[in-house]
């Protein structure tokens, strides 16, 4: 059993809304509404959920680019919840974050060369054979030419410009990489060659990696545990085959009977399974009470609105596969049809 | 004998540009039926948007377009119709969905003053007033909660799912027979790309429109795909009935798309097998066939490869590779269909 890398209790970040001359705040956006987890060493962590779950919020607070509003973050046993910016100084080399848009984090003004050794200067990292050559390494670790040391960021396709994206993170040699959709501005084909090269990278250097994606093809294809995030919340995290082949909470199961089936004789089948969930996801402004799920859900009960349903172990899974929902989805459950068009607010 | 719905013949798109010119189509042929759905599949780049965008007569605007071909749509020949005319049919008789629709509804004006003034462009003796109810009827019927209300409302006020469900109401104003969709739902998380594409197959069984379907994902294409158009570097390298094509695909190309691909109804893959190497320049196509730089069997067939442009050969199912077929299949049996 590995240990624990990265534990997160009670995560929260409520960036505030304010209004008039004196920024008076009237309000928040929940980003991230208490969620609680961990990354073991070595594993590669999926994290899935609709557009504005929360997702590169946590992932930001996980690198503390964020100070979070409330809990708490461990890395390596230490708290590095609200450590001001000398203090982070050591973790900035344990922990890289790269980005969807391969562009616009790289700056169009700056060689490649410039680009991949700017970690190592700032951090003051002794390069033997100089620093040229420890870029050149890092671009031929990434698949990239050594000689292309001189270009710019405009000179590269997009599979490449992820690439040196890549690189970037690698230079320091960290122990945790958060790759924030890393693969999900690119063509299927190249997509493919960035994953594997992650994978490669991850058995070469012992890598862990907290890998946000909205596609859940590509997520259960990488990770080894994936947590699925709705409104700023856990709604179940377990191990990648638990997940997919026994989802237990209402969200899960919408999330994955949604996605296309690329085999045209199942079309009948995918298309009969499916769960179409309706209404838009709520305001995290004001996130619905009890179980946030709820205004989509068709199992919905009484005490969905006024308990909130705790992320543990339910029926007979296994202690890893937590869901949070009074009324799990139990196997071979018959979770066709439609959520009702108006649900209750 | 009558011309298919849509026949698209020898359409060939360039543009000319400071870097040369871009031969964005290249001999393009293909036709739909009324009713059908074509998927058009392709990576980035590889004229998926060019050949749409020519077949509503958009290029014309551009004075560094050519558009060369034949286009028939209901037996009107498009390419050489006066700009009148194909404007008439525009948003009409044919019109289209993009993957932004921001970039298609005016920030200034109503949702509903803007599907209004498209079906009025079309049906010019009509009233306000009727206008006005046929455009709350079709926001009701693409979903559109309390669409009386939301008549009013800004494109932006509208949530992503919302604004692409009233782009499609605008492009459904006028019964169109022909529904271009450009990756509508690409920018779209999956629970609402679900009823996105639920709408636009459920509106093509009660119109009885033929749809083209443009998207890079083989999963959408899957479910929605009657036929299937397989596009690389401006070519059309295969096309076929939806089912064959992922039975039994015959191009190298297409065999890596299936291989980069990770999916949901499989059990997972230690390692996903892409295409080596990156998408063709289309100023400065490779010689032969285009995909011979990324291709692992384009040594099999002496110089042919490298010097000799595969044209599209078969029968309902056809395909440009210079591979003998019995060769193709026998690969595709042994060593691609085991893993993917
Ligand atoms: N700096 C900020 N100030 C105010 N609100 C923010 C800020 N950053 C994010 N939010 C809000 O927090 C919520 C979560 O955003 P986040 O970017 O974490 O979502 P996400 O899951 O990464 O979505 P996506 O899939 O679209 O990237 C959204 O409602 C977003 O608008
Ligand atoms: N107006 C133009 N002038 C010059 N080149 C153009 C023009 N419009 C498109 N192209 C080029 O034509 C090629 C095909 O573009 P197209 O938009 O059809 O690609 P696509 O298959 O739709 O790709 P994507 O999946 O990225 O949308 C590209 O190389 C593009 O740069
Ligand atoms: S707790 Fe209730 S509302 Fe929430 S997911 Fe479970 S059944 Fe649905
Ligand atoms: S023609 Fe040659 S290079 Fe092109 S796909 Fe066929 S085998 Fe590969
Ligand atoms: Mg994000
Ligand atoms: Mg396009």
């Amino acid at each position: 059993m590995s240990e624990n890398l990265l534990e997160v209790t009670g995560l929260q970040k409520h960036f505030p809304i304010t209004k008039g001359l004196f920024k008076r705040q009237v309000g928040a956006v929940r980003a991230v509404d208490g969620i609680d987890l961990t990354v073991q060493a070595g594993e590669t962590l999926g994290l899935v959920g609709e557009s504005g779950c929360g997702k590169s919020t946590a992932g930001r607070l996980f690198t503390r680019i964020l100070e979070p509003t409330g809990g708490k973050i461990v890395f390596e046993g230490q708290d590095i919840s609200h450590r001001n910016m000398a203090q982070l100084r050591p973790l900035r080399r344990d922990v890289q974050m790269i980005f969807q848009d391969p562009y616009s984090s790289l700056n169009p003004r700056h060689t490649i060369g410039t680009i991949i050794s700017a970690p190592l200067q700032i951090q003051n990292i002794p390069t033997p054979q100089g620093l040229k050559k420890a870029v050149q390494e890092l671009l031929e670790l990434v698949g990239l030419n050594p000689e292309h040391y001189n270009r710019y960021p405009h000179e590269f396709s997009g599979g490449q410009r992820q690439r040196i994206g890549i690189a970037r993170a690698l230079a320091l040699r960290p122990k945790l990489i958060i790759a924030d959709e890393p693969v999900s501005a690119l063509d299927v084909s190249i997509q493919a060659q960035v994953v594997n090269l992650l994978e490669d990278l991850q058995s070469e250097f012992d890598l862990t990696y907290v890998f946000i994606a909205h596609d859940l093809s590509v997520v259960r294809h990488i990770s080894d545990r994936v947590a699925v995030m709705y409104l700023g919340k856990v709604m179940e995290i377990a191990n990648r085959d638990d997940l997919y082949k026994n989802p237990r909470h209402p969200y899960t199961v919408a999330l994955m009977s949604a996605v296309p089936v690329p085999d045209p004789v199942r079309r009948d089948r995918a298309q009969r399974n499916r769960v179409l969930l309706t209404g838009d996801v709520p305001s995290p402004i004001n996130p619905p009470s009890g179980c946030r799920f709820r205004t989509r859900c068709w199992k919905a009960q009484d005490i969905c609105a006024t308990e909130e349903p705790p992320l543990v172990t339910r029926l007979d899974d296994p202690a890893s596969h937590l869901t949070a929902c009074h009324f799990p989805v139990v196997d071979d459950e018959a979770v066709t049809g439609r959520t009702p068009a108006a649900a209750p607010a | 004998m009558s011309r298919p719905f849509l026949e698209v013949k020898d359409l060939n798109v360039r543009f000319e540009t400071d870097d040369g010119i871009v031969q964005a189509v290249t001999d393009s042929s293909f036709s739909l039926e009324a009713g059908k759905t074509l998927g058009i599949v392709g990576e980035s780049g590889s004229g998926k948007s060019v050949t749409s965008l020519a077949l509503l007569g958009l290029h014309r605007t551009r004075s560094n377009a050519k558009v060369t071909g034949e286009i028939w749509l209901d037996e009107q020949e498009l390419v050489s119709a006066s700009d009148a005319d194909v404007r008439g049919l525009r948003g009409g008789k044919m019109s289209m969905i993009f993957q932004d629709p921001l970039s298609a509804m005016h920030p200034y004006f109503t949702v509903g003053s803007q599907i209004v003034e498209a079906y009025r462009v079309h049906h010019p003796g009509v009233n306000k007033k009727v206008a006005r109810e046929r455009a709350i009827d079709m926001l009701a019927r693409v979903g559109i909660p309390q669409p009386a209300r939301r008549f009013n409302d800004y494109a932006h006020q509208f949530s992503g799912g919302m604004r692409q469900r009233a782009m499609i109401a605008m492009a459904l104003v006028n019964d169109p027979k022909l529904l271009i969709a450009d990756e509508p739902t690409t920018a779209l998380d999956v629970t609402v790309q679900a009823q996105i594409l639920d709408l636009i197959r459920d509106l093509q069984a009660e119109f009885g429109s033929a749809v083209i379907m443009i998207t890079h994902d083989l999963g959408v294409v899957a479910e929605l795909a009657d036929e299937v158009l397989v596009m690389y570097g401006g070519k059309v390298i295969e096309k076929g009935p939806t089912i064959d094509l992922f039975q039994r695909p015959q191009h190298p190309y297409t065999w890596g798309l299936l291989g980069s691909m990770p999916r949901l109804d499989r059990e997972v893959r230690d390692r996903l097998i892409p295409v080596k190497g990156s998408p063709p320049s289309l100023i400065n196509l490779p010689s032969g066939c285009a995909f011979h730089p990324r291709c692992p069997y384009a040594g099999r067939n002496g110089d042919r490869s490298f010097t000799e442009v595969p044209v599209l050969t078969g029968g309902v199912h056809s395909v440009a590779c210079h591979m003998p077929p019995e060769e193709r299949n026998r690969l595709f049996q042994e060593d691609i269909a085991p893993n993917l």
